[in-house]
């Protein structure tokens, strides 16, 4: 979807701002978000949390801080996914009808889970490009969520590399399955990209899935 | 912990509690009534990003690659695998791939779409990495933004900016700084700084 989350070359959105010596968190709320995220059972699919917080209304994603963005997400996610109905969110109350479920991570589960590598590699088709090839990514603009930034569609960039076949964000954000394609690492020039004022020297590169680009 | 920074990008969740600490804690306690998460396990979570990772561990990895050229050729060619060899794998690190800054090239990573970020090797991300000015700017004028890290470079420096899109993770190799012969990998660790490490900033 073309939202405001799809950041890349925008102005106007003020300086950066490092903080010297910042903390993890700044505040006990924003560490029981973090956890709640990694916990809950909406857990299971990164590309459907992602597309949840960029379907925050675009005024509010901007307003909104990183992890009220992800406390909001993460609300969506359990009505979405019914493990929190409707009346019990607003109240804050278990519906005492309701079954009490089994917690998906246990206390000692946890470190083990997240310093465990998974992976994203799935098997496919055999990729239609290789190093070196010219690709141009395609003029795309899907409503619901793709990995493609609106910076690069329609520009020409060069294969670096190919990393296998990926689970595809687009498809599997919105619960059709993993749908695995070729992921390739894609350099464009910055000129290319930006113009004459960028540096003739300069690249950006992005990893794409083949469903992203055509031969150029 | 200063609060006298710019107010632009996080709430500090001061006293008295804000509406947001009210409503999260709220929501935490309906979680835990229906028994969809564990308290005690909350609190591991957050102990393992307030203690087990962090960027001392990617400091770890750049040193070792500076001290040893074996593995810096393994960290090249499959980073994922030569940064298991030191402990550090899991989540946001499934896919790694190390990128090392030359005289002639240097290197900036950036998420344009999220917030995507090496946890292993880095931990969570600071405020300005997830921030709109570093998303929006990092791809259109990547020494703009350097520059206002205090890191100027010539324009025969060539820039590669990294758009983290897909579940690769990067990690800048900065150069190892002249003058460090002596030094073991401890000492050369304590010299790695995290903007290093994303490559706002040159050591």
């Amino acid at each position: 979807m073309n939202g405001v989350h799809d950041m890349g070359g925008m102005h106007g959105l003020g300086p950066v701002a490092p903080e010297p010596g910042e903390p993890v968190f700044h505040a006990d709320w924003e560490r029981r978000v973090h956890a709640m995220v990694i916990a809950s059972p909406t857990r299971g699919n990164i590309d459907a949390g992602r597309h949840q917080r960029e379907l925050i209304a675009a005024a509010d994603y901007l307003r909104m801080t990183y992890y009220e963005k992800w406390f909001e997400g993460l609300r969506q996610m359990l009505l979405k996914g019914e493990a929190v109905a409707p009346d019990e969110l607003a109240a804050g109350v278990a519906d005492p009808a309701a079954p009490k479920s089994t917690p998906r991570l246990a206390p000692e589960a946890v470190a083990p889970a997240l310093s465990t590598s998974g992976s994203y590699l799935r098997k496919a088709a055999p990729p239609a490009f290789v190093a070196g090839d010219r690709v141009r990514a395609l003029n795309l603009h899907p409503t619901g969520h793709t990995r493609l930034p609106r910076y690069v569609r329609g520009h020409v960039g060069v294969i670096e590399r190919c990393h296998g076949a990926h689970v595809f964000p687009d498809s599997h954000a919105h619960g059709a399955g993993e749908d695995p394609h070729p992921l390739y690492t894609v350099r464009f020039t910055a000129t290319d990209l930006w113009g004459p004022a960028a540096n003739p020297r300069d690249s950006v590169s992005l990893d794409l899935w083949e469903p992203y680009l055509e031969r150029a | 912990m200063a609060h006298d920074h710019p107010h632009h990008d996080h709430d500090h969740g001061q006293e008295p509690p804000s509406d947001i600490a009210l409503r999260v804690k709220a929501l935490q306690s309906l979680l835990v009534e229906k028994g969809l998460v564990d308290p005690a396990a909350l609190d591991a979570i957050v102990d393992y990003f307030e203690t087990k990772v962090g960027p001392r561990n990617g400091a770890r990895v750049v040193a070792k690659a500076w001290a040893d050229p074996a593995y810096r050729e393994r960290l090249m060619a499959d980073a994922t695998a030569a940064i298991a060899e030191l402990g550090y794998a899991g989540a946001q690190g499934e896919h790694m791939q190390a990128v090392a800054n030359t005289p002639t090239t240097h290197n900036l990573v950036v998420c344009t779409l999220c917030s995507c970020y090496p946890w292993p090797v880095l931990g969570l991300p600071p405020v300005w990495y997830k921030s709109a000015p570093y998303r929006s700017r990092a791809v259109i004028d990547p020494r703009g933004v350097m520059a206002e890290f205090g890191t100027v470079l010539p324009d025969d420096v060539e820039v590669r900016v990294w758009d983290s899109t897909a579940e690769l993770r990067y990690l800048v190799i900065p150069e190892r700084p002249a003058g460090t012969e002596g030094l073991d990998e401890a000492a050369l660790a304590a010299l790695v700084t995290r903007d290093g490490m994303i490559g706002t900033t040159r050591l």
